[in-house]
């Protein structure tokens, strides 16, 4: 299993990045972590002709508070987001989706924005960015533009960046003193990708719900938000009962990914079961 | 960049200089830029102590430090490493004067037939660099991406426990 042959190109500028994505168009790929990309080039599922290695890019690592975002670099490895105070204190809910992604050696080298750009359905961050609505800045030698986390993942291991254009930075609302988050996964192996997800963010006035996310991942070829669990919260008081009625909305989403790990029906039970224990988690009795 | 024609007619196939330090050597050499971190340390260094179990970052045998954290070496390429400064598992110990985790894994059965182990080392030896005296749960997370076919784990987690213990003895003593 070795890659097939390939051209290297090292910008160390975002501006020679932005010139060798335009050189280079469709005929090259993006090396950022190479936790997901050096895999598929050593099965030789992928077999770029050139290989634009963004780890020396400079400017592309940094985690800051941005106005009312918290704006993170895409070239930020995991372990330092997994280990960023700022993060935890501004955005909880990726602190709590990090305590499921991967291994600490994957974690040392894999970055939030390669992850995100793979589009994988089955990871945690596409979830929780959808969740959350974040903004992702596309960048090109044209300038930057925004796009909303629920229109950047087109479809599986498919993301609304194109040839010549790259992800540089994902922004996360920071979190307001009455929004409640949970996040939880059931996976064959801690750290392994998620075989069903489910996270919830939920803004509250006293102790009821004015408004709800409810988020599936990994039981459809993308993640997105479960309108009717949502629906079951909005304006109620969110209590035990509220939480059981709202899981069970889950019914809604038709699990079409399904392997070894799981049919439809499984997936399903997954779903509902995941979403009243981050329910649960959101309202303090997880 | 340099350009070497491997055959008479053949294309010529660009290599990339590289300077890296390994278990405390420097090195110099030209590579291909597709050349895996794990096969220049086997092929091009004869550090055959890494070893290669499945080539798409799932087994953790491959694991060395870079920088003083653990990569799978399966999922860089050597061309990345300009500067880098790797150590093997070969850079633990010698067969007369073991590292404390070799020891440990020797004394506690923590290997059977060893494919695993220099991973295993390798991110044992992270983890106690940064946490000294980490719990048995603490071991369990910092090994949960390292399979072995063998042991069944539990001999690996007390070795990794008493060889912890070992070393801070030696450093408080
Ligand atoms: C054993 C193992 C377990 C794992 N477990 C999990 C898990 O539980 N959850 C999880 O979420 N992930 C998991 N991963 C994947 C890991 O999170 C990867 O780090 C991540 O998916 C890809 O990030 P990367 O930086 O390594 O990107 P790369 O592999 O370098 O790139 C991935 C893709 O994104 C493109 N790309 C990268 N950066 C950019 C950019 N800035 N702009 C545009 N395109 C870009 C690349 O061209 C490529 O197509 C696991 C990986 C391994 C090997
Ligand atoms: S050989 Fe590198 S992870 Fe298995
Ligand atoms: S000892 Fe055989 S794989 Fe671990």
């Amino acid at each position: 299993m070795k890659p097939a042959p390939f051209r290297l190109e090292r910008p160390d500028t975002i501006q020679a990045l932005c010139r060798a994505l335009a050189k280079h168009g469709d005929s090259a790929r993006i090396l950022a972590g190479g936790q997901s990309l050096v895999p598929m080039m050593n099965f030789r599922l992928v077999t770029p002709e050139v290989l634009i290695d963004i780890n020396r890019v400079d400017g592309l690592d940094y985690i800051r508070l941005d106005g009312d975002a918290l704006a993170i670099g895409a070239m930020t490895r995991h372990v330092t987001v997994k280990e960023s105070a700022l993060v935890k204190a501004n955005v909880p809910l990726i602190a709590k989706a990090y305590d499921h992604i991967a291994h600490v050696t994957v974690r040392n080298r894999g970055t939030i924005g390669g992850n995100l750009s793979h589009g994988d359905p089955s990871s945690e961050l596409p979830a929780v960015a959808i969740c959350l609505d974040a903004k992702f800045v596309v960048s090109s030698s044209e300038g930057n533009r925004t796009v909303r986390a629920a229109e950047f993942f087109k479809g599986m291991f498919e993301t609304d960046v194109s040839p010549g254009e790259f992800l540089s930075e994902i922004r996360f609302p920071v979190a307001a003193r009455n929004q409640r988050f949970g996040f939880d996964e059931f996976s064959p192996r801690h750290g392994d990708f998620a075989i069903a997800i489910a996270t919830v963010a939920l803004e509250m006035k006293g102790d009821t719900c004015v408004s709800a996310s409810v988020v599936h991942g990994g039981v459809r070829e993308m993640p997105g938000q479960v309108a009717d669990a949502e629906a079951a919260l909005r304006g109620k008081v969110v209590s035990g009962e509220q939480v059981a009625l709202a899981a069970k909305a889950t019914a809604s989403i038709e699990p079409t990914l399904q392997n070894y790990h799981g049919d439809a029906a499984y997936k399903s039970d997954l779903l509902r079961a995941l979403t009243a224990r981050a329910l649960s988690q959101a309202i303090g009795e997880g | 960049m340099n350009k070497i024609a491997n055959v008479a007619e053949g294309p010529a196939i660009e290599t990339v200089q590289i300077n890296v330090e390994v278990n405390g050597v420097a090195y110099t050499r030209y590579v291909e830029p597709r050349l895996l971190l794990s096969d220049f340390l086997r092929q091009e260094l004869g550090l055959t102590g890494t070893h290669v179990g499945c080539e798409h970052g799932v087994c953790g045998s491959c694991n060395v430090m870079v920088d003083g954290s653990t990569v799978r070496s399966c999922l860089v390429f050597a061309s990345q490493l300009d500067n880098a400064k790797i150590e093997t598992v070969e850079s633990l110990g010698r067969v007369n004067a073991l590292h404390p985790l070799q020891k440990a894994f020797w004394e506690k059965h923590g290997l059977q037939c060893g494919f695993c182990t220099p991973g295993m080392l390798m991110t044992a030896k992270e983890l106690l660099d940064r946490n000294p005296r980490p719990t048995r749960d603490e071991i369990r997370e910092a090994i949960s991406g390292n399979l072995c076919r063998c042991t069944g784990y539990q001999t690996i987690i007390e070795a990794i426990y008493s060889a912890a213990y070992e070393m801070q003895g030696a450093t408080n003593g």
